[in-house]
């Protein structure tokens, strides 16, 4: 009985703690990626060609997300009848986004208008822990081509 | 020393290939940041401590890396690679790598 409550208590506080952090996370990558919209990112291996000198830099930006104790018992639920697990689409998402942002706003501050090669990196941390999947860490890196005017 | 993730830089030359150098570091964090990221994992959200536990550790990689590249007199390191993985649970290795060359 008191273990019921003490769960039921953690699934309440991750669901709305979770819901609110998360929706204040998408709401502030929006903002910046509106803000840094002038920095472009692209896969492409090499620089596209061009007559001004330019010089070039290593940039990168990581993250580590958590995901919270509500999204772990719905993941650990979907596990039984399979499909998508919406839960940690999500927690995904924002880690990219949050590592392209932080990757765009070093580009940025070094005056650069584009990161050629992005590559991202997902690994997945403290997974040894018992029965938790823990945290991810996105990284995201590329080279930033700084126009020399 | 240039460091960078693409194969040619814009404008330069490489005129000496100097072959593979590598740099890794194994971190762990302490205590008092593991249980607060055991609470984090109720209610969710960045983990602020090993966002920064982990830029460190990869701007050491890639510290050692460049010092190899310089003892072998390289001026940059292009195509350069990261990889993480999980040693053990709790500690993590960062490794980076890429190739020593020398640029006109």
């Amino acid at each position: 009985m008191y273990d019921l409550i003490v769960f039921l208590a953690l699934l309440a506080l991750g669901y709305f703690f979770g819901r609110v952090a998360e929706s204040r996370h998408f709401k502030s990558i929006r903002e910046r990626e509106q803000q840094l919209a002038s920095v472009l990112a692209f896969s492409e291996r090499l620089p596209p060609p061009s007559s001004t000198p330019r010089r070039v830099a290593l940039v990168g930006g990581s993250v580590v997300v958590s995901v919270d104790y509500f999204k772990q018992v719905a993941a650990g639920l979907r596990s039984i009848f399979g499909g998508r697990v919406m839960a940690f689409e999500t927690l995904l998402e924002r880690a990219r986004r949050e590592a392209l942002l932080r990757m765009k706003q070093e580009a940025a501050d070094l005056g650069a208008a584009m990161v050629v090669n992005v590559k991202l990196e997902t690994s997945s941390i403290s997974k040894g822990n018992k029965g938790q999947v823990g945290a991810v860490e996105v990284y995201a890196y590329g080279t930033a081509l700084i126009e020399l005017a | 020393m240039l460091v960078s993730n693409i194969e040619i830089i814009p404008g330069k030359r490489i005129s000496k290939h100097l072959g593979l150098v590598q740099g890794n570091t194994v971190r762990t964090k302490h205590l008092g940041r593991d249980l607060m990221a055991g609470l984090k994992n109720i209610f969710g959200g960045e983990l602020k401590g090993y966002t920064e536990l982990l830029n460190d550790a990869r701007e050491e990689a890639i510290q050692r890396m460049t010092q190899q590249a310089e003892a072998m007199g390289a001026n940059a390191v292009i195509n350069v690679r990261f990889s993480t993985s999980s040693v053990t649970a709790g500690a993590a290795e960062l490794f980076a790598y890429g190739t020593a060359v020398i640029l006109e």
